[in-house]
């Protein structure tokens, strides 16, 4: 079976902190900073469990600010 | 895996429009507006009309799409949206003309010209977001507010026996012979939003082709104006919208 792991990049600074990708993400790995914010004053979404993470880009789909961009890579064959 | 390793540009599989520009959307946070925004500039980019699109921008929260997409906007006076896209159809026919508007703009103010453009079958696109609430202004009752549903101007609930029912303009203009497609999407899943990004490409196509009037409402969430997190919101309108806004396509032809 092949294994993918996947890297989310988050914009930081467009980044409005609604957990909507928080809640699309299956496997668990995104959250919202607890104490850490941007200029805006918002907690932004960052990668908790980055090794979780299969590269499918719900998190991007559903993001209304276009603040995230996935990266994939094939582990295994 | 280091994560440099995967970080690298043959490796990406999503990243958002490059016509969504820089400039920092002034939406709350959640707010369906910024999905749709994205996937009109995502089906612009993969159809190649960056230069051959003129969006006509609405009056509503969304007034300011013309900031923060890069093509060409007109903004018109509120609800006026399809005359003008009506004009810049005629006068460019090989432009692709939509209109994106709220359902204060559309349902209410609106009414006649959406549907007297839907009846004459412009070959347009009109997106329709329907947020149920008029969420520029703060919360009001709108025509498409659901019975019972609380907002600044009904604090007990809209009242069916004073207001009447919430307008549904879809099912409206799907009657009519002039719309080729007539379809209701929401943008709150992963599935949902991939759906809606098929259903404005179609739309989007339709117009080129001039098969006549395409309708893509979206169902929408207003967080701040049904004073909710944003995804409460996505529950709440999963439970109480689509009953009365079923989703799927109501005319393709």
């Amino acid at each position: 079976m092949a294994k993918f792991k996947g890297m989310v990049v988050v914009n930081t600074e467009r980044c409005k902190g609604c957990n909507l990708c928080v809640v699309a993400c299956p496997t668990h790995v995104l959250a919202l900073q607890k104490r850490e914010v941007n200029d805006k004053g918002y907690h932004y979404a960052y990668m908790e469990t980055p090794d979780d993470c299969i590269g499918c880009a719900s998190c991007g789909f559903v993001c209304p600010d276009g603040c995230i961009t996935v990266y994939k890579v094939k582990t295994q064959e | 895996m280091k994560s440099e390793e995967i970080i690298k540009p043959e490796n990406m599989v999503y990243q958002p429009t490059h016509l969504l520009n820089e400039t920092q959307m002034h939406y709350c946070p959640g707010c369906s507006h910024g999905v749709v925004h994205k996937l009109i500039g995502e089906v612009i980019e993969e159809m190649g009309l960056e230069n051959d699109t003129i969006g006509i921008a609405p009056v509503g929260c969304g007034v300011f799409i013309y900031r923060y997409l890069d093509i060409d906007w007109q903004e018109a006076a509120h609800g006026r949206a399809p005359a003008l896209a009506t004009a810049v159809k005629r006068l460019n026919p090989k432009k692709m003309v939509f209109t994106y508007q709220g359902d204060g703009d559309l349902a209410a103010i609106g009414t006649a010209e959406t549907i007297h453009a839907c009846n004459r079958g412009e070959n347009i696109a009109i997106v329709f977001i329907n947020n149920a609430i008029y969420g520029m202004t703060g919360g009001q009752m709108a025509p498409t507010t659901l019975p019972g549903m609380k907002s600044a101007t009904c604090p007990d609930g809209r009242d069916v026996e004073v207001t009447g029912a919430p307008l549904k303009i879809s099912d409206m203009v799907a009657l009519l012979d002039g719309t080729c497609y007539v379809t209701r999407q929401s943008v709150h899943t992963t599935p949902g939003v991939k759906r809606a990004k098929k259903a404005i490409r179609k739309a989007f196509e339709n117009s080129m082709a001039n098969k006549g009037t395409s309708l893509v409402e979206i169902v929408s969430t207003c967080s701040s104006g049904w004073k909710m997190t944003p995804d409460q919101a996505n529950k709440w309108m999963e439970e109480n919208m689509f009953p009365y806004f079923p989703l799927g396509d109501i005319k393709d032809r």
